[in-house]
Order: C-alpha cells, then structure tokens, then sequence
C-alpha cells in the first residue's frame, strides 16, 4: 500500500529553505533516496513517502519546525524509533516528519523523589539503566523497551508485561513540556503529585502525537521490589491455563505480571531463542511475583498451588536472574520468532474482559480454521490483553486479505465481548476504521473537540485515531458566567 | 424547566451555594432524564452547576449565579460488578461508602479513601480527591478505566471502557477527573477494582520536631518496604505522629512493621487503625488549604506556615492539608511564594464567610491556562456550567 503521489505543495517549496536556514541544512532531508528509510514505522504494511524529514537535535529545533509548520499550514507528524506497531508514526505526503530519536539527553534525575528528566528520543531501557544503582526502575516495559523511545511511549500510552500490577506510562509521568501545533510551549503537570487546572498531561498520554509534540519528560521511578519470583507453567488445555489465571485473581493476588503463549507461540519462540518451554504444552503461563520477601513467598506458594489443581503438568520456578531471563526471552521474542515458522504475519492488540479469555480464544481458532488460515496467540492473560498473531504466504495472491480481514474480525470480536481494539499498540493509522465500532459518533465529537483545543487547524499527525477529521470552529450562542476581562486574562476571577 | 426530569423543584435556602439560591434543583432518576434536563439547559441558556452530596463544594471557587442546580444523587445504580474482572461500573450518585461495602462481600474495594462521608463517586471524580492510600494505589486518575458524561450541550459520550488496559482514543476520563464540573456532567464511572488486604499492621513514631517526618518519609521511600499510606499529624514547630500502615497478607504486614521499627529507631506496632486516620484538620475558623509538593519539600512546606498550625500530611505522596488560623491571606502568600521555587501549589478547600471569595482559591496555574480556557471553550463555549468557580475564573 504504497501512496506515493506528490502533492502539488508550494507551502513546502517555501518552508523547505526556512527550515533548512532554522535546523541546518544538514538536518532537513528531502532526497526520495533518504526519505524512504522513513516511510513506515513497525507496521511496514503502510508506507508514505513524507515530502520533508527534519532530524531535530535540540528542543529548539522541534519548537522552530513546528512554529515554521504552523506559519505554511503544513501538517507534521512526530517520531521516534519508528517501533509502533499501528502506523501512528506513518508519515503524510504532504507534511513533515520530525524525527526525535537523535534528543537523547537525561536532564535531571532526582533520587530523593525518585524522578527522572529526559529528552524524548531516550531509549525506555536506558532510563532504567540510569537508576539502576538506586535502586530504582522505570516501569513501563513494552516488549520493544530495548529500542522504543519514550516519547514513543508518551504518545501511545505503552504498557507492557509488568503493568498488570504498575500501570501504564500515563501512571508514570509527572510532567511533559509539549510544543503545540501553533508552535506555542506550556508545560503540563510538575514535579508535585498534582497541579490545579485540568489534567491536560493525563489527556495528552496516549493521544498518539495529535496533540503536540512533548520535547522533555520527568517521568516517576519505582523502588524495585525486595523480591522478585518467576514461575513456568504448562497446562494441557487453553481452557485450564486460563481458569488457574481466574484463580489467582480471585485468590486477591496481584501478580507483577501474568503472561500466556499457545502451542503456535510456543513452537515459535522454542525455534527461535531456545527458551526451554515445556514440550507438548497447549498453553504455558509465565507467573511473576514481587515484592516484600515474606508476601512474595507466601503468595508464590499459593500461586503453585492454585495452577497445579488446574492440571499444571509442569511447574518451572526461576531459581535465579539468568533463568527468569530465560523464561522471559521466550515471551518477549515471541512476535518475531512467529517470522520462523510463517513467512509472514499480521500482529494485533486486542482487549477483553479476562473472563472470557478461554471462550475468546476458543471463537479465534473457529475463525482462524474458517479462513484457513493459523493465529499465534501471545498475551498479558493477567490484564485481559491479547496479540493474537495471524500467520499468512505474502507469496499466495489474496492470503494477506484474508488475514487481514481475519485479524480486523478479531478486533470487533473484542468490542463485541465489552473490550477494546487496542490495549498497548495505539489506534493510529491501521484501526482507526474500527473506531466507529467501538466509539458512537458523538463519543468521537467529544473526543475530538479536545483536539480543536489543541490544534485547530488539525496540523499535529492528521489522519490517525479518527475515522473521520472534525472540522474545528465556534458554535453559535450566547456567553454566560464569565466576564470578558477575565476570559481575555486581563482581570483574574478567583 | 423539562417535564421529562423526574424531578424538579424551585430551588430553597438549604440548595444555596455560596449563598446564591439556585432558581431551580433538577433531580435527574437516569442517564437519559440527565440528557433531557441537560438539553432543555441548553436550549434556554441556563447555567448549571452539577453536584453529588455537597460534600467538596468549597473546594472551588464560589459560583456566580446559578440558574439550576443539578443534583445527581438519583444516578444511584450499580450498574455492573464484574467480580471476576475486578471491574465496576456505578452510576455517578452512588455513595462510595455504599458501594465499598456492596464490593467486600467479594473481598474487593475501590481504592480510594478521601475522607469525606457520604462523597459520590461523580462528586470524587469531579474534585479528583483523594486519601492516605493513594501512596499504594494512586488517585482516581489511575483507576478510573471509563466515564460517561453529558456535555453542557445535552451530547451524552462515553470515553475508555470497561477493561483496564485499554488505549482506544483520548481518555476523556482524565480531562473530568477534578473539573468540578466546569466541562459537564459525570453520569456513569467504571473503575478497576483491588482485592481487600486480608490484614493489616501500622506503625506509629513520636516525633519531637514535625519536619523529623521528612527524614523518616525518606527512609521509608528508600527502603524495599511498601506501606499503603504513610501520614503525618503535627502542628509546626511543636511535637508530631507518624503513622505507618501496611496492608497485606499477615505474615507480610508483621514482617514489614517489624522492618520500619527497625528502620525508624522504634515505634509502636498495632494491627488497628486509629479512629482519626485520614482525616485533616477541622477549623470552621481556619483557612483550609491541600499543599500538593514533591515529597523532598516537606521541611520547605512545614517551616512555611506559620508556627502552631495543625497539619496532616501524606509524607510519602508530597500532600500536605493544613488549617490556617490568624492572618490567613498573607500567610497563605507566604506558602505560595515558598512554594513556587520547590515546584509545589496549595488549593483553598475551606474558608470562614468572610474569606471565601477574597482569597486567591486556586493560586498560580501555569502557561498552560491559555490552553485550559480553549479546552473549556470546546466543551462549554457558552460557559454555563460551574462558571467562574475554576482556575483563571473558568
């Protein structure tokens, strides 16, 4: 899917030398030859060729891009490592996209209040890196965390394995400084646990870079726990895994982490990195446990107990780091160890109540077996998160259709069991079709009219998360309630 | 004023807020009657101030006229407890006492303590309160997973869902969490749910100087231990206690109480809580304020209000709440100018008559209240709900 048209654009005739006199020459691309590397993100499947990269390396030169963006009417998309798995980062052919993984600067780091000061292209595992000696951690940690950028992670809201029990990004930041699309700075949040004003920070994770562009974040860092317990387990049936996860929630145990793989992953991940998971499985659990020593302990041996009651013909405990490593490599490589066994795939992020997972599942492989096609399934099982990943031939004409329809039919299965088309991967540009799906129209109105607040002109990542742009503007009627001195800042009201 | 709202009366002394008697009190019975009331609002103009129990009212800033007062106590319905999910949705109205105690006959609870009886749930997400525990568990922010709103236009919206992990459009949710209601109405909250500790355990130390909290809040948040709330009552310049609770498994809250004793240089274990705990200072006479700093700036906050007020801080979360008594308005000055430079803010959330209204109610907001009024421009151009009553007289 290749759109490749150049537009008739004279603003970019005209910004391209402002740019280029702004950020360097050197740092403003527009040779198709260069352009290419950045047409897609993690979801090669779609790819636009942007008319300009800019490759920022200061917050000064992400501020003067956009503010000369806003000036020509030019739309600009954000980017980081390029990691995200929905298109969120797809350029527009007729825009700019603005590369930040090259602003890799901590800026502060407090170990008193436990926070961290960064620049947007830091790589999520090197502020964990950073702390590490202070025993501290940051707690987001997606799959990709050995590459993603945080302001990746800011805009998609990222989870992970471990946020079952922590929390997501929005949990973990205190603070952003965001340039919005007119090129205006504000600063959102602080270093205190809460600010008076609407929690514009909390809306602004997540919106997957249509609300601006955050040049410095202070995230929050977690203590890591005294103790730290990984089990394996391997269950005969999808149907028991599943019931011994119900069990350890309804037993009032918050893991750190609950994953599940099915036979297809399995196979897929022993191929690939060797892990070691129990032969002949049809699903595996990875338990995770932290904490203080004596709860840990206890609720470990609880844990054994529940999924060995369940069937559980193999209990594997991590003695030490390197086997919980282990464990988790097999997990963790899963979606691209599914490359060795299929020459292709589609990756999907679906969520449903974890209550119907055992049901879930059983209705993707009627679908699956009715297209005739193969779906891994991958998924933080604690949280109700599934990555069912579709197995396809590119080379068979027609296949990556079906899959794609198949892997688009899951989703609304999700909706239609009160979940939700995405749980970690964002909408962007790949589902934000089945925002209609899950969404009422006046539900995306509301949504979008947080949009018109921050970027009217619709100049910050068009064409992602909404099905259909909203065109900002005023709404007739009269005001009430406040005076106009006030509203134009010239007098305060308290 | 609509036939359709199930009820509806002239508005009496008991109704006023601020002192202004609202002309009419719309009691909508459902989700659908609030649409209605809400669109004849509209049609004819009406400013509106939406509320729960009453409870949090002061914590804005006083309303101008209001023409109805929409009392949403009648969206009383629990509307789903997904026990296995760890997953409830409840109608705005619903008591949060009432529905803790529905959620432990299956061992579950919403964790959130802001100390205020009988507080709804739409009223604790509108004032965004919170209490002690929100060292463990957070705020509403971190456990609201879906709302549904009516917007000041009658244009009833849904945002997030009922499954935790979920990343599917803008999570209006958190533009709602403590607007008071200056964007609209809350109707309906679905909230991810914890498992009741089945035992808990606390630790209290006296203290000979209040600001020795900030160096024991240190050691604890140093240490592997993980207390639920860690609170602090003192007045400054004079004695203070320090009281660390755990709640977990027994075998668990024992050893870590143990640990603290140890890593405090003593204290006094027992395994209940105090008749007290969670509340703040109560003074009819005194100026109430929320001081929200990072933790490390305790000392800046305690030497900051005059000597002998009494204070209760969550030493560990940097929420201190304080009552000011004497010359309130340039004490509370003082604090916000010793404030700004460690990055902290205080919030007016009680005052005597005399001063509410002529105190700065919400103090310094930043760059972002250009961004702020646009925000509430979309939502409620014509500004008719809680108009004036949030920051920069939104």
């Amino acid at each position: 899917m290749q759109a490749d048209a150049r537009p008739a654009a004279p603003e970019l005739d005209r910004l391209v030398p402002r740019l280029r006199a702004s950020v360097g020459p050197s740092r403003v691309l527009t040779d198709p030859t260069q352009l290419r590397t950045y047409e897609c993100d993690g979801l090669t499947t779609f790819r636009v060729r942007p008319a300009v990269v800019v490759l920022a390396e200061s917050r000064e030169h992400v501020i003067e891009t956009v503010r000369l963006c806003a000036e020509h009417g030019v739309p600009f998309v954000a980017r980081g490592s390029g990691t995200g798995l929905s298109g969120g980062a797809l350029p527009t052919a007729d825009g700019v996209l603005l590369v930040l993984s090259r602003l890799r600067a901590v800026l502060d780091v407090d170990l008193d209040d436990a926070q961290i000061t960064v620049e947007p292209g830091v790589i999520n595992l090197q502020v964990t890196r950073e702390v590490a000696a202070a025993s501290l951690a940051f707690a987001p940690d997606p799959s990709s965390q050995q590459v993603c950028s945080i302001g990746g992670n800011v805009a998609e809201n990222s989870g992970g394995a471990h946020c079952l029990k922590y929390g997501f990004t929005v949990n973990h930041v205190l603070a952003a400084e965001v340039v919005l699309a007119d090129g205006e700075v504000v600063t959102l949040g602080g270093s205190a646990p809460e600010h008076p004003g609407y929690d514009l920070l909390g809306a602004f994770i997540g919106s997957e870079g249509t609300l601006g562009v955050a040049t410095r974040v202070t995230l929050r860092l977690i203590r890591t726990p005294e103790t730290v317990q990984t089990m394996l387990v391997g269950f005969h049936s999808i149907a028991a895994a599943g019931d011994a996860v119900s069990d350890i929630v309804a037993a009032g145990i918050v893991p750190a982490a609950i994953e599940m793989m099915d036979a297809l992953a399995i196979e897929a991940a022993e191929a690939a990195v060797h892990c070691g998971y129990p032969p002949g499985a049809a699903a595996v659990l990875v338990v995770e446990l932290d904490g203080p020593h004596a709860e840990v302990t206890h609720q470990f041996a609880e844990v054994e107990r529940l999924v060995a009651a369940r069937g559980a013909f193999a209990i594997r405990i991590a003695a030490d780091d390197e086997e919980r490593m282990t464990m988790w490599r097999g997990r963790k490589s899963a979606f691209a160890a599914v490359g060795r066994i299929s020459p292709a795939y589609f990756v999907q992020d679906g969520v449903i109540p974890r209550t119907q997972l055992a049901n879930v599942l059983d209705e993707i492989d009627r679908m699956a077996q009715a297209s005739g096609l193969r779906v891994a399934n991958v998924f933080h099982a604690g949280d109700g998160n599934l990555h069912p990943l579709v197995l396809f031939d590119d080379g068979v004409p027609g296949q990556a259709e079906v899959a794609e329809e198949l892997a688009g039919d899951i989703l609304d299965l999700c909706i239609d069991r009160g979940g939700s088309i995405t749980g970690e991967h964002g909408v962007g540009f790949e589902k934000k079709g089945k925002m209609a799906n899950q969404f009422s129209p006046d539900d995306l109105d509301a949504m979008q009219r947080l949009r018109c607040a921050f970027d009217p002109a619709g100049l910050a990542n068009p064409g992602k998360i909404f099905p259909t742009p909203r065109l900002c503007g005023e709404r007739p009627g009269p005001r009430t309630g406040e005076h106009p001195l006030s509203a134009a800042g010239i007098a305060e009201v308290f | 004023m609509p036939a359709s709202a199930s009820a509806t009366r002239p508005g009496a002394a008991a109704d006023a807020v601020d002192g202004q008697v609202p002309a009419t009190v719309a009691r909508p019975g459902s989700v659908e009657d609030t649409v209605d009331v809400l669109r004849e609002c509209a049609a004819e103009g009406r400013s509106v101030l939406p509320h729960g129990n009453r409870t949090k009212l002061d914590w804005a800033a006083p309303a101008g006229a209001v023409d109805v007062a929409l009392d949403l106590r009648g969206l009383d319905r629990v509307v789903d407890h997904a026990a296995g999910d760890l997953v409830v949705v409840a109608e705005a109205g619903v008591r949060l006492a009432d529905l803790q105690q529905q959620l432990a006959r299956s061992g579950q609870m919403l964790a959130l303590d802001p100390c205020e009886p009988g507080a709804t749930l739409g009223g604790i997400v509108s004032a965004n309160a919170s209490g002690p525990r929100r060292l463990r568990y957070g705020t509403a922010r971190d456990l609201l997973i879906g709302i549904t709103v009516v917007l000041p236009d009658g244009t009833r919206a849904v945002a997030g869902g009922r499954v935790v992990k979920n990343v599917a459009g803008y999570d209006l949710g958190k533009l709602f969490i403590g607007a008071h209601g200056s964007l609209g109405a809350v109707v309906t909250t679905t909230w991810r749910l914890h498992p009741l500790p089945r035992a808990l355990a606390t630790v209290t130390v006296e203290l000979d100087r209040a600001v020795d909290a900030a160096s024991c809040a240190r050691l604890l948040s140093h240490s592997p231990l993980t207390p639920t709330a860690v609170e602090l009552s003192a007045r400054t310049g004079a004695g203070a206690s320090l009281l660390v609770l755990f709640e977990s498994i027994p075998e668990s809250v024992a050893a870590q109480a143990e640990a603290a004793v140890a890593l405090l240089g003593g204290g006094a274990i027992t395994t209940e809580l105090p008749a007290d705990f969670g509340e703040r200072p109560v003074d009819p006479d005194a100026l109430g304020v929320r001081i929200a700093h990072p933790p490390k700036a305790l000392p800046v906050v305690l030497a900051a209000l005059p000597a002998g007020t009494e204070v209760r801080a969550s030493a560990c979360s940097g929420i201190t709440y304080a009552a000011i008594t004497g010359s309130a308005v340039a004490a509370l000055d003082r604090l916000r100018a010793a404030l700004g430079p460690v990055g902290g803010n205080a919030v007016v959330v009680a005052a005597p008559v005399d001063l509410r209204g002529q105190v700065d109610h919400w103090g310094p907001v930043g760059d972002s209240l250009p961004l702020m009024r646009r925000v509430k421009d979309e939502y409620d151009p014509q500004h008719r709900f809680a108009a004036g009553r949030f920051v920069g007289g939104i």
